[in-house]
């Protein structure tokens, strides 16, 4: 896990000559009051919703409280499993996950790669700049821009297909455009940014290699099969493979706020399911089983697509 | 050009992904320009002329009515001390728990750094969370927003590597002329980590800054809610009326256009500064993730 090299190791082991005579616990003392205030944010806003989990197993009586409330066992789960939900929940969330790992994913690497061709430096600059921004924007700001321009009636799109002669287009309230849309705003907002580590890769690649390529007469294309690819490779595999891992998360707040009623049979996920059912309608102990299922499912492929990334020989998210 | 020669010459190859790239900049850069040019139309002219990109008459009326609307300017100042408070706060905790446990030779630092790590890999889930924040007596107060985000545990580890990458020596000499562990985060650690500080303070206040979900969660005091419920409260109504009404009041579309701009340009206006450091921070944090 660490990456520092064996010197700073041994040199940050040796303790400094005034302090030899401290034990090691003496001497992390100041260390432990830095990382008191940290220490407690995560036994409290982290640990205490996880044994927050057994309300999973019981029938919450807000009155009464978590210790109170009586054991049901396996009831709620049981619940889940036999609801229709449960059945569209589940290939909402797979349907969009597959979207996402097969349009979205591979973006980024396309405008790395194009703009790796250009050697024009403030052109290349500019677009890389430009299109990092959407990233920092909220997605309140990215769905509003989606509805100024696509709404029905006032939407700048439909205005300029009225004007044109054309039918209204209505993108916002079909179910049909729901996930060709959720993926276009995801691709809107993270292409960029998410292109910055195949940036990296490909700005280390050494141009004597294709300097090379060029005197044994390649053409640009063969540049990029055989070089240019080959360089990112292995990183597209390890992004891909933790991508599986993140399968569950569809990214909750983008959903919660593109979902309407028209588009529910789609566009409900697990996340927004629990927020609705949970705390909008206060169904805490059904709820927390169902978030739980989602984190359970969501822990395992993270473990297994960790553990696959590192038996490539990379470093996996720990 | 001279300098691209190196890669062979393809005139027509060239040609396709200049093209290519310029469309790309126009999807990413057509949404923004139109709400910018929108918002500084008229409100007769959105509303009768059909599609257009220049106003025939410019108007600033949309920006004007925000400022003279004492709701959005709440919003405004909600978001602003969320941003500021949140940023510092989290920067602190962050910060000190990183140098913390960035000493390799601190007992117990494994327990600790797994800890925080299987909170990455595995939660509660949003009702065991929400129904401690309501125990705890923090719903409607900012306190929900800084206690719940405190640290994000991605931004703790790569900060925490930063520091376990730095030249002991530095460390080793100040100790010896009496600096305590404080004193050396502060007056040595921290000034030559400036790149490091800046991103990821970049990153806790765009956080803070699009706090949505938390604040519906948590807050429900209409003089608390920041600016991005606001804006999605403006958005959400029916867009088939030329004049929308939210709880008595106007939102013309060149308003909700303003709205909209307003709510970005905070950030837009600190990125340029921050910039420079983000190829850094963000590949310091893609080599850890």
């Amino acid at each position: 896990m660490e990456s520092t090299g064996l010197t700073t190791q041994v040199a940050n082991v040796l303790p400094p000559a005034k302090t030899t005579k401290l034990s090691s616990w003496q001497r992390g003392i100041p260390l432990y009051f830095m990382i008191l205030p940290g220490f407690l944010f995560f036994s409290i806003f982290k640990y205490i919703p996880m044994a927050g989990v057994l309300l999973a197993f019981k029938d919450y009586d807000p009155f009464i409280g978590l210790w109170g409330s009586k054991w049901v066992g396996l009831e709620h789960f049981q619940r889940l499993f036999t609801s229709a939900d449960f059945l569209t929940l589940m290939w909402n969330t797979l349907a969009l996950s597959a979207v996402n790992l097969f349009f979205f994913f591979p973006a980024p690497i396309i405008l790395a790669i194009l703009l790796n061709e250009i050697r024009l430096a403030w052109f290349r600059k500019s677009i890389q700049t430009i299109v990092y921004i959407p990233h920092f924007l909220s997605w309140v700001i990215v769905i509003s821009v989606t509805f100024i321009l696509f709404a029905t009636q006032e939407g700048g799109v439909n205005k300029l297909l009225v004007d044109w002669g054309f039918p209204r287009f209505e993108l916002l309230t079909s179910p049909d455009y729901f996930r060709p849309l959720y993926l276009s705003q995801n691709i809107w907002k993270e292409t960029g940014w998410n292109a910055v580590i195949f940036f990296a890769a490909l700005a280390s690649i050494d141009p004597t290699l294709y300097e090379a390529s060029v005197v044994d007469g390649a053409s640009r294309m063969r540049q990029l099969w055989h070089i240019t690819l080959p360089a990112l490779k292995q990183i597209i595999i390890i992004l891909f493979i933790l991508r599986v891992g993140y399968v569950m998360n569809t990214g909750f707040e983008h959903i919660l706020l593109m979902q309407n009623p028209l588009n529910l049979g789609v566009a409900d996920v697990f996340d927004t399911y629990v927020y609705r059912e949970g705390i909008l309608q206060g169904q805490f102990s059904f709820t927390t089983a169902v978030g739980l299922f989602k984190s359970v499912i969501g822990l395992a492929l993270i473990v297994v697509a960790n553990w696959v990334a590192k038996k490539l020989g990379e470093e996996g998210v720990y | 050009m001279n300098t691209y020669n190196f890669r062979g010459k393809a005139p027509f190859y060239l040609a396709f992904v200049y093209a290519l790239l310029i469309l790309i900049l126009c999807i990413e850069v057509f949404p923004v320009l139109y709400i910018i040019m929108m918002s500084l139309a008229s409100k007769q002219e959105i509303v009768t002329r059909g599609f257009f990109l220049i106003p025939r008459e410019w108007s600033l009326n949309a920006y004007a009515y925000l400022i003279d609307n004492s709701n959005f300017m709440q919003a405004f100042r909600s978001s602003l001390t969320i941003t500021s408070v949140g940023t510092v706060f989290s920067m602190a905790m962050t910060t000190l728990m990183a140098y913390g446990l960035s000493k390799p030779w601190l007992k117990g630092r494994t327990a600790l750094n797994f800890m925080v790590l299987f909170t990455m890999l595995f939660s509660g889930g949003i009702i065991p969370l929400y129904l401690l924040v309501m125990n705890l007596h923090l719903l409607n107060s900012y306190w929900s927003l800084f206690l719940t985000g405190a640290i994000i545990p991605f931004n703790l580890i790569v900060i925490r590597s930063f520091f376990q990458g730095f030249p002991t020596e530095v460390e080793e000499s100040a100790r010896i002329d009496g600096c305590s562990e404080l004193g050396l985060l502060w007056r040595i650690v921290l000034p030559l980590s400036l790149p490091v500080i800046a991103t990821f303070s970049l990153f806790y206040a765009v956080d803070y800054w699009n706090t949505y979900f938390n604040a519906i969660l948590y807050l429900s005091d209409g003089s608390k809610l920041p600016l991005q419920v606001f804006l999605r409260q403006m958005m959400n109504v029916s867009d088939g009326s030329q004049v929308a009404t939210e709880s008595g009041i106007e939102f013309s579309p060149a308003v909700r256009m303003a709205a909209v701009i307003f709510t970005a340009v905070p950030l837009l206006i600190v990125y340029p500064f921050l910039q420079k450091y983000f190829n850094q921070g963000a590949l310091l944090g893609s080599v850890k993730g």
